[in-house]
């Protein structure tokens, strides 16, 4: 079994209006419940913006902190799933579905080595 | 003898690659394997002759020697070698399988995950043999360039899991369309290159591993009509001198009858399947084009039925346009220029090609004329170039003798 990361990329800006984030919300849910009947799920979460983020960065002796992400741009990661599938056409199958719970948000699909 | 090897190579490499592949879960160790194998039989086969089946003893070599290499290389705490030995023993090295191998390996190459470019130059290399230099030369890019690309694509098979499967029927549909397209893109840039013929019998011969292994899949047919339609037509398409020579002033007896025969026999089976595609009814235009003894002699009603037909399946703005070069023969040049006047194809040397024609039989010279320029300035290669401006000499030699003098200039070649 190989493991894959399903990220889900969203533009910097206002969130949806909360009830599409409910249904969303629903969606992520349904899918994670599958996820785990199918013993597929690995680990799913939302992340806060990214203006609540952290730098750490080892200098020297020392640890240097900054505020605020560590890339600037016009998308931010807002979400992840891990989980684990024999082949990329079986994570596809997966990744379609998150796909169109969060649509019409992208979701990338990486292999962990 | 070297002849009966190159043969052999070319029929067979795919097969042999796609068997090894499946033996050690690795492209590269198949490649390197069965490019041993070719050369051992380059040193062995004009003494000992042809083994009675060529491809098992390349297969059977092949495999037997990754197994030496692998073990050599294991020695030395290889667990990728380790892996593929494993692999290896789990994995029986027969030469037919139940269904073929190379059918797994073509829907590997053409995974969708994989960008159209890359599968195209992944298909050649891997079911065709074309080396990397072959491949290069080929698509117009640097050889460096070309195998960075096909490093990174196999990468990407072995990270991401990409699967050595045949899709499930309910998938099948869906993934044959990328197969096909890279099929169909090979064919055309042989067609389109006219140094590159053996890009078409390439693809040709793709095709019909398709047919052999998909027989139940009529774009498969339709694709493989298509090509062998065109293709008959490749002596008459150009002049000993190398210039294109337009479909209504080709000399027909130059057509091969026998690819001819193939194809239209292929296009009547598809026909009285009644499962239409995109590929079978271009197919099914082709057939018309070759049952015409003369180009005045062309259905072009029949034609004009046929593009309705794709226009519908494929409403695309190229398919409209050489939908309105049948609209021309068979209501006239008006409703057809009119037509080509709403399609956005401005970058599209044939756009302009056709808008021409249609204006010069409209006697509209000057805008034919300004037409033919700007097709000039967006063709691909200088043969299209030369055809388009014996188009547009022709039109300033025959001004003021009205628009019905000659309909040369934009048809197509095919």
């Amino acid at each position: 079994m190989k493991q894959y990361l399903l990220s889900i990329y969203q533009p910097d800006g206002p969130t949806p209006s909360p009830e599409a984030l409910a249904e969303i919300v629903e969606k992520l849910d349904a899918l994670n419940a599958e996820l785990r009947e199918a013993g597929s799920w690995v680990f799913a979460g939302g992340l806060h913006p990214p203006s609540s983020a952290t730098v750490v960065r080892a200098k020297d002796h020392d640890f240097l902190l900054t505020d605020g992400p560590y890339t600037e741009g016009k998308e931010h990661l807002g979400g992840f799933t891990i989980l684990s599938a024999p082949d990329l056409d079986a994570a596809l199958v997966w990744a379609r579905r998150l796909a169109d719970a969060v649509a019409p948000l992208p979701v990338e699909v990486r292999p962990f080595q | 003898m070297s002849a009966e090897i190159e043969r052999v190579f070319s029929q067979e490499y795919g097969r042999a690659v796609s068997v090894l592949i499946r033996v050690f879960g690795d492209i590269d160790i198949a490649e390197e394997a069965v490019q041993d194998a070719f050369a051992e039989a380059v040193r062995r086969w004009p003494s000992a002759g042809v083994p009675p089946s060529p491809a098992g003893w390349i297969i059977t070599t092949a495999r037997n020697r990754a197994i030496d290499r692998l073990r050599r290389e294991s020695s030395r705490v290889d667990r990728h070698a380790q892996a593929a030995l494993l692999h290896a023993d789990a994995e029986p090295a027969e030469e037919g399988a139940v269904r073929d191998e190379r059918l797994r390996l073509i829907f590997t190459c053409c995974h969708p995950a994989l960008a159209p470019g890359v599968q195209v130059a992944l298909t050649l290399r891997l079911l065709g043999g074309l080396t990397t230099t072959e491949i290069a030369s080929a698509f117009l890019v640097a050889e460096p360039t070309m195998a960075q690309r096909l490093v990174r694509a196999k990468n990407k098979i072995r990270d991401a899991g990409i699967p050595y499967r045949v899709p499930q029927d309910h998938d099948l549909p869906e993934r044959l369309k990328p197969v096909l397209a890279v099929v169909y893109l090979i064919f055309n840039e042989g067609y389109t290159d006219g140094s590159r013929e053996d890009l078409c019998g390439e693809a040709i011969r793709l095709g019909r591993v398709l047919a052999e292994l998909m027989p139940d899949e009529p774009e498969v047919w339709g694709l493989l009509a298509l090509m062998l339609l065109i293709e008959s037509r490749r002596a008459g398409r150009t002049t000993a001198g190398g210039e294109l020579v337009l479909l209504a002033d080709q000399d027909r007896s130059l057509w091969e009858v026998a690819l001819i025969a193939e194809g239209q026999e292929i296009v009547r089976r598809c026909l009285r399947r009644n499962q239409p595609g995109p590929y079978q009814i271009q197919a099914a235009i082709n057939a018309v084009h070759s049952d015409a003894p003369s180009a005045s002699a062309t259905d072009w009603w029949q034609i004009k039925q046929l593009y309705d037909q794709l226009l519908a399946v494929a409403p695309t703005p190229v398919v409209a346009l050489n939908r309105a070069v049948a609209v021309a023969e068979v209501d006239g040049p008006e409703p057809a220029l009119s037509l080509v006047e709403e399609l956005n194809l401005n970058d599209y040397y044939l756009f302009h090609a056709i808008r021409a024609d249609f204006l010069k039989r409209l006697g509209r010279s000057d805008d034919a004329a300004e037409a033919y320029r700007r097709a000039m300035e967006l063709s691909r290669n200088p043969a299209e170039h030369t055809l388009l401006e014996g188009a547009l000499s022709h039109l300033s030699a025959g001004a003021g003798q009205g628009g019905e003098s000659r309909r040369t200039s934009a048809r197509r070649t095919r």
